[in-house]
């Protein structure tokens, strides 16, 4: 009937049952092969690394119990991963927020034949090395950088931002601000701009408009970029590293330390892997769940 | 309600969104300024500037660690992208192409390198590596930079294949070509762009990797990365490494620009 019925007629003649199955075969095998070989197999061991005990050959739950580590009055642990969090959620506020109006102008301000080539210059940083892009905020934020260079001329105290929380979560925004553009500029680039001049028209003010008309239909991609930006500020290694001090270590730090530094435990490492890959699931799962049915009663 | 409709059309210029808009490009331009302007700074005190010299640049140039690292880093990132051209389009072909069960939990598996953060993934394969007692070494990199490679190139292909027409293919089936030369001659071309852009990125992405290269490197075999960040952990900061990042960026940016060329020159075909 179609003209893919009729095209596919004398393919199906000539192949047998088997080439048929050999194809797809063939060409999704070496993928699907490394990933599991390199991916999903590695991930699997640790998973099973993760209840084995320093020390002890049977399997136990200690490492997970090590998370909930209490000493001195303090959930070591636990502290690690609740600042992660913290600096990930910071970090993500502040990317929405400082990051929808440069998308907005982006996609729909700025002149249309502008507008690529803008987004490219806007995300270009990411192309760079993002070790030398933190490093470059070292230099900023220094006690005798430029930061506090520019502040003691115009008559202001100087500021340490540098090995704590402030100077990492300045680098994590730095370094994950143009993500959120990205995907905000996506989703932006497709609103119904007639739909905010029937607001117009039908008598809500600007403000009425934006809350209403404006941020439903952008809502699925505040979202997804709110969700890659928290998974991947979580799990920064090199900003905490670099920028931040012994009170600012995040989980990935600790993790590092439990395979490569003095006091390795491999079991409790692979734990908080875990523990990392389970948040980041959960991220994934709410996405996917809210996400879509955005999309869905926006179409 | 005028107000409204004037503000939608008002002069570019004129609205706020305009004016910070631009402070945002400073922002996101400042830690480069700083760097580009230091590497250029006789002093090595980035606290004050004393005089134009070149003279970081030659060091640079000198420097046979650096160099070495950069080097190794080069080939691990063309190893890479080379075997995940192949296998990212190949997968993102056959993804399009075929029904078959599982097929969700296939395309899943293609995702999980971008979603498992990178920390996770470089002590799962150091772990594996420890296991099957693979020895490290600049190959164990390349053979963990290969997963997220093709991961990349992947999905850069299958959103360029979402926009192919599938009956120009089965064009070429009815017009007496192999199923070999209808790929060869009328899909490939076609997908030609996806591949380069997939591939530039993954390339940059595969340059840029810290982590999982730190874990998955063995004695010896130091990425650019690597190397830069020994250095500045061990605070033996140099203007060399500036010096180096405008070089870095001014690469980065020629391989952006030839990715949006091609992209928009494939968008136009």
């Amino acid at each position: 009937m179609t003209a893919d019925n009729v095209n596919e007629a004398p393919n199906d003649g000539e192949q047998s049952a088997k080439i048929k199955w050999l194809e797809p075969f063939a060409i999704l095998f070496p993928s699907g092969f490394w990933l599991v070989t390199f991916l999903i197999i590695p991930t699997i061991f640790i998973f099973i690394q993760s209840f084995v005990p320093i020390g002890k050959t049977e399997f136990g739950l200690d490492n997970y119990q090590q998370v909930f580590r209490f000493v001195g009055g303090n959930f070591i642990y636990l502290v690690v991963v609740w600042r992660s969090l913290l600096y990930a959620m910071i970090t993500t506020a502040f990317c929405v927020i400082l990051g929808f109006p440069v998308a907005y102008w982006l996609a729909i301000i700025a002149p249309k034949s502008w507008r690529n080539i803008l987004l490219l210059l806007f995300v270009l940083p990411l192309w760079t090395s993002s070790l030398l892009r933190s490093y470059a905020w070292i230099t900023i934020l220094r006690p005798t950088g430029i930061l506090n260079t520019f502040l003691n001329l115009i008559g202001l105290s100087g500021i340490n931002f540098l090995n704590k929380a402030e100077g990492v979560i300045i680098g994590m925004i730095y370094t994950y601000l143009p993500y959120m553009v990205l995907v905000l500029f996506t989703s932006l680039e497709r609103l119904d701009l007639r739909l905010l001049e029937a607001a117009a028209d039908l008598g809500a003010n600007a403000k009425q408009t934006f809350w209403q008309v404006t941020i439903p239909q952008v809502s699925s991609g505040i979202i997804a970029g709110a969700a890659l930006v928290s998974i991947t500020s979580f799990s920064d290694y090199i900003n905490p590293q670099l920028l931040g001090g012994p009170g600012s270590r995040t989980i990935a730090s600790i993790i590092e330390l439990q395979f490569l530094g003095a006091g390795s435990n491999k079991g409790f490492g692979s734990a908080l892997s875990m523990v990392l890959i389970l948040a980041v699931s959960i991220v994934i799962a709410l996405l996917i769940k809210y996400g879509d049915r955005r999309v869905v009663s926006d179409g | 309600m005028a107000n409204q409709t004037s503000s939608i059309k008002s002069p570019i210029i004129k609205r706020w969104q305009t004016w910070y808009t631009f402070v945002a490009f400073l922002y996101m331009y400042l830690p480069i300024a700083v760097l580009t302007i230091f590497s250029f700074n006789e002093s090595p005190s980035p606290s004050q500037w004393t005089g134009f010299t070149w003279s970081w640049y030659a060091k640079f140039l000198q420097n046979p660690t650096l160099l070495a690292a950069l080097w190794n880093s080069l080939s691990v990132a063309f190893t890479a992208v080379s075997v995940s051209a192949v296998l990212g389009t190949l997968t993102a072909v056959g993804l399009a192409k075929y029904y078959f069960p599982a097929k969700k939990i296939y395309r899943g598996a293609t995702y999980l390198p971008l979603i498992i953060p990178d920390i996770a993934i470089a002590v799962a394969t150091l772990v594996f590596f420890a296991a099957i007692k693979l020895p490290l070494s600049l190959g164990t990199i390349v053979i963990a930079h290969i997963v997220f490679c093709l991961a990349y190139v992947s999905v850069v292909v299958s959103s360029r294949l979402a926009n192919i027409d599938p009956k120009l293919e089965e064009a070429a089936l009815d017009l007496g070509a192999t199923p070999i030369q209808a790929f060869m001659r009328v899909m490939l071309p076609q997908l030609l762009p996806g591949i380069v852009s997939g591939c530039l990125l993954a390339f940059v992405l595969s340059m840029d990797d810290f982590v999982i290269a730190y874990f998955t490197a063995g004695v010896g075999a130091t990425t650019l990365p690597i190397a830069i960040f020994s250095s500045l952990r061990s605070g033996g900061v140099t203007p060399e490494l500036n010096a180096l990042s405008v070089l870095l960026i001014i690469a980065s940016a020629s391989i952006a620009a030839i990715a949006e060329a091609v992209r928009s020159w494939g968008n136009r075909n």
